[in-house]
């Protein structure tokens, strides 16, 4: 008992294949949309390798990438394998390969939904890699002399200014870690003599932040330097001011935007896979239908086409004996050459 | 003697009416092109809205938006006449419209032509502009509450970030300027009350920049106040310190990014032209030839296709003529009202007689 039969007749078995083929077409495109996809992640995580210490993964991009490019190879494929099929002399060359190609096309949809899954899934990783990433950022930030590290504070400035964010939590991060560099320090002053001393690791620490996170819409000009002391500045109380620096951390704003980007990939990845399985159970009906001519003569004569030959319980237990037959085809072939090698 | 004759055989003709159906096809999406890179160039102009003091220079792209529409208008109808040329039946009807058609896309060529003119002349003028609006934007930086003004603060921060320029042709003009507002100033305190005195209009200058300013490709923390005090700071020299703030003016980096943009579309418009033009040469040897075929008691043979009748000088001395004609008319009807009825039959019968020989001759 054939799994989902349906009738064709010449006109039907022609529509069949002509609909198959023009979904094969946008399912080309659908291909060269995951690969851009890929591209485009890859090129966003390399801009930013600086803040996540160029520590980090690129195996979904490079996955995507390798997706896609199958899909366009078999959809191209497939496509011209439908194309030919209302040709019988030309769809006779292709019958061979066929079943095993549907098989291949059945495994690339289960990666395809695995990719999908995991574009949602990589997004833990990704958070821990950027908290490491940035916490030494802005510890090198002073850096600007250091070959290696001279280009850490610009990188860290344009993102604090883009992502409109400031330090790792909160702009208290940059209270922690001396952030001016040594060079610009007049250690013969008291005030920073008093602040060296005011501390184990002899570090300039001070209630201070960079420029860069500074917000445009404040009414009143940045407020960068004495940030915690309210008598410094006229008309100013730290607990209350809101709109002075930005109140976001880097952390957060850099994980939602990587985020939005994995969440929207992962949306597309699975419509493409949903396109994938359609174009799959088409072909297999064109297969089918062009296997089962109840005249094989005549072309004009009506066949049936199916998914599956035989219902979903019988052809789970076919593959299962198939392979346990080839299971024990080994083992008596094992079996064989120790009698021998007893006998003997 | 015609301006370039070509003879068309009936195949040469039908290959002429697809290639032109084509060509003006391709016609249509460069108009559509135009249209959008006027609507392109509009919304960024639009965008920095605030700090132009004037909108002459909104005239270069709602001339290509015109433009375009018009030239997608009619490239549609060159195409439909295209497609009834071969056609003896259908063909007559766009005579009269042939004309004004050659007339419209005469005046669409000009006209983007002008527009090529235009973005490069009104430079000077959208310099002027952008130097009135930041200059008020500076001096209203500081007005964060009176309504009207209160976001000239963020559009010039945000200005100067995203061009990485400070002031209008350089950053002293902050020094010029109070950009900091009252209400955060302390009036008992001596240095305020120093400041204040310090100049004639009472305003709290300092030789300070705003936080926008800053450069983030510069080495050190950036220097904000004190920038003329070379004490004030550490390790710092004033007259030779250069990546601290961003050295060039708003003015300058504005009128260059505008500059670019209607440069770079330079090509693009001298390309459509080009089309534009072939069209319409198409166009008029396709009319030409059509209707001698039309005028030939076989339509399958031959015909000439032409630019013009006759030459250029006899061209336009017909022209003169008809229009001096029509002119004469105007001017004979009114008068043919009162008295000078007679008169004027007479004029009509002495034309009219004038006119006759010339045919035979």
């Amino acid at each position: 008992m054939a799994l989902m039969v349906v009738k064709f007749d010449l006109k039907k078995r022609v529509k069949l294949a002509q609909t198959v083929w023009f979904m094969y077409w946008f399912a080309v495109l659908a291909g060269i949309l995951v690969l851009s996809l890929g591209l485009f992640f890859k090129i966003e995580l390399r801009k930013r390798s600086e803040l996540m210490d160029n520590n980090e993964s690129h195996f979904l991009p490079n996955l995507l990438i390798t997706m896609g490019l199958i899909a366009c190879g078999i959809n191209a494929f497939g496509g011209k394998v439908c194309y030919d099929s209302l040709d019988p002399l030309k769809f006779a060359k292709w019958k061979p390969v066929l079943k095993s190609f549907l098989v291949f096309c059945l495994g690339f949809n289960a990666l395809l939904v695995v990719t999908s899954l995991l574009c949602f899934v990589m997004r833990i990783p990704l958070q821990f890699t950027l908290a490491e990433g940035l916490k030494n950022g802005m510890k090198y930030y002073k850096d600007t002399d250091t070959p290696g590290r001279c280009y850490m504070k610009r990188t860290l400035d344009l993102m604090q200014m883009e992502f409109r964010c400031c330090g790792n939590d909160n702009y208290r991060d940059w209270f922690e870690i001396q952030w001016v560099s040594n060079r610009y320090l007049d250690f013969s002053s008291k005030e920073v003599k008093d602040r060296i001393g005011s501390n184990v690791d002899g570090q300039y620490l001070m209630d201070g932040v960079p420029f860069s996170c500074c917000n445009p819409s404040s009414p009143r000009p940045c407020i960068q330097y004495q940030m915690t002391n309210n008598s410094a500045h006229y008309s100013y109380d730290h607990y209350t001011e809101e709109l002075n620096v930005w109140r976001r951390g880097c952390r957060d704003a850099l994980l939602s935007y990587y985020g939005g980007i994995m969440n929207t990939i992962g949306a597309l990845v699975f419509l493409v896979t949903v396109l994938e399985v359609a174009v799959t159970v088409g072909l297999q009906y064109v297969d089918t239908s062009l296997s089962t001519l109840s005249n094989p003569e005549d072309i004009e004569s009506e066949s049936e086409g199916f998914l599956l030959e035989k219902t979903v319980k019988e052809t789970f237990t076919d593959i299962m004996a198939k392979m346990k037959s080839m299971g024990k085809g080994a083992k008596v072939e094992e079996g064989g050459e120790e009698g021998v090698a007893t006998v003997s | 003697m015609a301006v370039l004759k070509m003879k068309f055989t009936q195949q040469r003709r039908v290959r002429l009416a697809q290639g032109l159906w084509l060509l003006s096809w391709l016609a249509v999406t460069c108009g559509a092109f135009i249209f959008s890179l006027g609507v392109y160039i509009k919304i960024e102009l639009l965008r920095r809205d605030e700090v132009m003091e004037n909108k002459e220079i909104h005239c270069v792209p709602n001339l290509l938006m015109m433009v375009g529409l018009a030239s997608i208008g009619a490239n549609w109808v060159a195409s439909r006449v295209c497609q009834d040329s071969l056609d003896a039946s259908r063909f007559p009807r766009w005579k009269v419209l042939l004309l004004l058609w050659f007339a419209v896309a005469a005046l669409l060529c000009c006209l983007l032509l002008t527009v090529v003119i235009l973005s490069y002349a009104l430079q000077g003028r959208l310099e002027e502009s952008l130097k009135v609006g930041l200059r008020n934007g500076i001096r209203f930086y500081k007005d964060t509450d009176v309504p009207g003004r209160c976001f000239q603060k963020e559009t010039i921060d945000r200005l100067q970030m995203e061009f990485r320029c400070c002031g209008n042709n350089n950053f002293k003009d902050w020094f010029e300027v109070q950009w900091v507002s009252n209400r955060y100033l302390d009036f008992t305190s001596q240095e305020v009350k120093d400041r204040i005195r310090s100049n004639v209009d009472g305003r709290y200058l300092l030789d300070g920049v705003p936080f926008s300013c800053c450069n983030p490709a510069s080495p050190r923390p950036c220097l904000q106040r004190h920038l003329t005090d070379s004490r004030a700071h550490y390790n710092y020299e004033y007259q030779s310190e250069e990546l601290n703030l961003y050295s060039r003016g708003c003015r300058q980096a504005l009128t260059d990014y505008y500059m670019s943009l209607m440069n770079s579309t330079g090509p693009g418009v001298l390309s459509v032209i080009l089309i534009q033009i072939s069209v319409l040469l198409s166009m008029r040897y396709l009319q030409t030839a059509v209707e001698g075929a039309m005028a030939l008691e076989s339509p399958e043979g031959e015909s000439e296709g032409y630019i013009l009748e006759k030459g250029v000088k006899e061209t336009y001395a017909d022209m003169k003529a008809k229009a001096v004609e029509l002119l004469k008319f105007a001017q004979v009807d009114p008068a043919s009202d009162g008295e000078g009825g007679e008169e004027g039959e007479k004029e009509a019968d002495a034309t009219e007689k004038a006119a006759t020989p010339t045919p035979a001759s």
